[in-house]
């Protein structure tokens, strides 16, 4: 008989299909894994709430499931509390930066109009010398920067709290 | 029918969101430049996913078995609570920047202040969409300063969008007997508080962007009731054109 914690370390080897060097556990996008009714329950939270990545890493976990043999196991969506990017691990940090996406770095306050975008190292020169090009990526959880160095143009996950 | 009064409100904020979420979406490929496509479309893109997690709950209220599908695609005209701001045509660039900017100083403290909702589901998707909404507003917020105190032709046109859409903003604290039943049961925030706080965001903005707010109060309202303007059928037309043309279609 499997158990959460095993279930858990399946779905180690589900991978973000637009950012695939980080797993779902990486994201934090997985909370509880729970038994109910003879059925595992397997509790997702939305990125963003029109990230379509969320259809296809629901799939993606029941394919992975059925071949380790777990063929009961059902998504749950919970919202609350609600994601942030500070649920992404260290690791998962570490991951992003190799692969040229910038972590998200600690923002001030959003709420307050006119502030300057965050300072966000480069991930290929390491220069702190960056501009924000746009608030708005390739996908929704991403801004473009440029670096003013080595002029190597970027994404940045960006802070979501 | 199991709460009928947070039925409705709950469908007015949900088509509100899908509308100009659709609105939004008619601008993908034709940006002014690639990262403002990009940004259009993503503001779209958490629109319509809000509009889900609305309509999951809407029909979660009505208890008559729909889907999300079936609330946002299979309804009439007359049967969409949306207001008339969010139908209003894209315009030039400057028309949907202010429409948007207009929407999302509304939304904003809307969704703060449903965050203490006691209604559980419905404060976890304003606790959800408020930060994809900080960003949003900060985004126009920026472009209208940008084009109120840009060229002269910028200005211009970011006047004229403030000019013509004005008469549509009143109706975003439009309140009827839907809005007073439920904030007696302490579900929802009274709109009046969250006009102050959109006034004071609006006057910042369009100051910093030497723009002018106009003085003319004439003001259109009937969306919150199913009343719409004449652009609604046509853009219930595109939307719905997959739906009704092969019903139950997944994709």
């Amino acid at each position: 008989m499997v158990n959460a914690a095993q279930i858990r370390n399946y779905l180690e080897e589900v991978s973000d299909p637009e950012i695939p060097v980080l797993t779902i556990i990486d994201l934090g996008v997985v909370q509880e894994i729970y038994l109910a009714d003879h059925i595992w329950i397997i509790e997702l939270t939305p990125t963003y709430s029109g990230c379509p990545a969320m259809q296809q890493i629901e799939v993606d976990l029941l394919a992975k499931l059925q071949e380790k043999g777990i063929a009961n196991a059902q998504v749950k969506h919970v919202l609350s509390p609600a994601w942030t990017t500070d649920w992404i691990s260290e690791e998962g940090r570490q991951k992003l930066r190799m692969y040229g996406i910038a972590p998200p770095v600690n923002e001030s306050d959003k709420s307050t109009l006119f502030a300057e975008p965050p300072r966000v190292a480069c991930p290929k020169c390491n220069s702190m010398e960056t501009r924000m090009v746009s608030l708005f990526g390739s996908t929704a959880c991403k801004a473009q920067y440029q670096c003013k160095q080595c002029l190597e143009p970027f994404d940045y996950f960006k802070c979501l709290k | 029918m199991q709460d009928q009064a947070l039925f409705e409100y709950v469908l007015r904020l949900a088509d509100d969101s899908l509308i100009l979420g659709q609105r939004l979406g008619e601008w993908c490929g034709h940006g002014p430049i690639l990262e403002e496509d990009i940004a259009l479309t993503n503001i779209s893109l958490d629109l319509i996913g809000q509009a889900i997690s609305l309509y999951d709950l809407a029909s979660e209220l009505e208890g008559a078995g729909k889907n999300h599908d079936q609330l946002a695609y299979l309804r009439f005209e007359n049967e969409y609570k949306n207001v008339l701001l969010v139908e209003q045509p894209n315009g030039d660039f400057a028309m949907t920047i202010l429409r948007q900017f207009f929407f999302d100083a509304f939304r904003l403290p809307l969704y703060e202040a449903l965050m203490q909702s006691p209604v559980a589901q419905l404060a976890a998707i304003a606790a959800k969409s408020v930060k994809e909404t900080r960003y949003h507003l900060k985004h126009t917020s920026e472009w209208v300063i940008r084009m109120g105190d840009g060229t002269d032709e910028s200005h211009e046109r970011a006047q004229a969008a403030i000019d013509h859409l004005w008469r549509y903003t009143s109706e975003l604290f439009f309140e009827d007997n839907i809005d007073e039943q439920l904030q007696e049961r302490q579900l929802v925030p009274s709109l009046k508080g969250i006009q102050a706080n959109w006034m004071e965001t609006v006057k910042a903005v369009l100051s910093e962007a030497t723009l002018t707010i106009p003085t003319n109060n004439w003001k259109f309202e009937g969306g919150r009731q199913g009343r719409h303007s004449e652009h609604m059928g046509y853009i219930l037309a595109d939307l719905q054109y997959m739906q009704r043309a092969y019903p139950n279609m997944e994709w």
